[in-house]
């Protein structure tokens, strides 16, 4: 069994920073409107805040690591010119897609679309989770902040599903490829 | 008899909404700065070409620095300005999710193609 480090980044950006993020954030949304417009005692003790306030910063980091690692290490394999008169592409994850009209919409739709939306969701979860380690359980009293923090959040979770969606279906149809190749286990015959 | 100089009401807030205003408009500024650069570079063979700050990102990386630069660099002054004020946080926070709204219509390809 063995992956190459492509392959191995495109997973750590993938599925451990942006699938990550993803699951956050439906805990966030529901532990930021319950939190923010709860009154039960149980929430006025100083341990659900903090823990809430460590789940935003863990969130912030995770979308960040997931934009930075995709803009910066993986975009470049994906948009790699090949050399003139190449005819295998499967190192050129972007000219392979748009080789054929079949694919060329997971390039020129959602290639497209996900480079830029992605950029919303580290935007938008910084400036919640910023807000609500400044006001924590104050914003209870900030009502128009608080919806516009839940408005922002749930617009982050948006802009990460549709990054996440067609990174997902981008790499199944043309897989950036390459590098070392890293020995995971030696498989025996059974 | 002890009788309080002033009744303590739970519900008003311990701080002003300035600081949190300031973040909400300015991620609002931020978001729409990224949307307007990359339809700017999209349309644009000159701004595409000035916007390549890391060469194997190619645009998108001017793109992202630039937006985060303006996000930032607004949300400092915003910062300065309001964070030991109240200000119209309704009025402010709509502004901020019309901004919003108007980055992911702006980042999406088939409305982009329409400029």
């Amino acid at each position: 069994m063995e992956i190459t480090t492509r392959s191995l980044w495109t997973l750590i950006h993938g599925m451990g920073f942006g699938a990550l993020y993803l699951l956050a954030c439906s805990g966030a949304l529901l532990e930021l409107y319950r939190f923010t417009t709860s009154h039960t005692p149980s929430d006025s003790t100083p341990g659900p805040e903090r823990f809430l306030k460590g789940y935003m910063i863990a969130m912030v980091v995770l979308a960040w690591a997931a934009v930075l690692t995709g803009a910066y290490v993986i975009y470049p394999w994906y948009r790699a010119a090949p050399p003139p008169g190449a005819i295998d592409l499967s190192m050129y994850p972007q000219r392979l897609l748009m080789s054929s009209p079949t694919t060329i919409g997971w390039h020129s739709l959602g290639m497209e679309w996900k480079e830029h939306i992605a950029w919303l969701a580290p935007i938008s979860i910084t400036m919640a989770a910023f807000v609500f380690i400044r006001y924590g359980r104050d914003l209870r009293n900030h009502r128009q902040l608080r919806a516009a923090v839940l408005c922002f959040t749930l617009v982050s979770f948006l802009a990460a599903g549709v990054a996440g969606f067609f990174g997902a279906m981008i790499n199944k149809y043309a897989p950036v490829q390459g590098g070392h190749t890293i020995q995971l286990s030696r498989g025996g015959e059974k | 008899m002890n009788t309080p100089d002033r009744a303590v009401n739970l519900n008003a807030p311990a701080r002003p909404n300035g600081s949190g205003a300031a973040a909400v408009l300015s991620a609002g500024v931020g978001s729409f700065a990224l949307a307007v650069l990359a339809l700017a570079g999209d349309k644009s063979a000159l701004i595409k070409s000035s916007l390549v700050f890391y060469k194997p990102t190619g645009p998108l990386s001017g793109v992202t620095t630039a937006a985060i630069l303006i996000w930032l660099f607004t949300w400092g002054i915003l910062e300065w300005r309001w964070r030991k004020r109240t200000v119209a946080a309704g009025r402010i926070g709509a502004i901020a999710l019309a901004l919003l709204g108007l980055s992911l219509l702006l980042t999406f390809p088939p409305v982009v193609d329409l400029f």
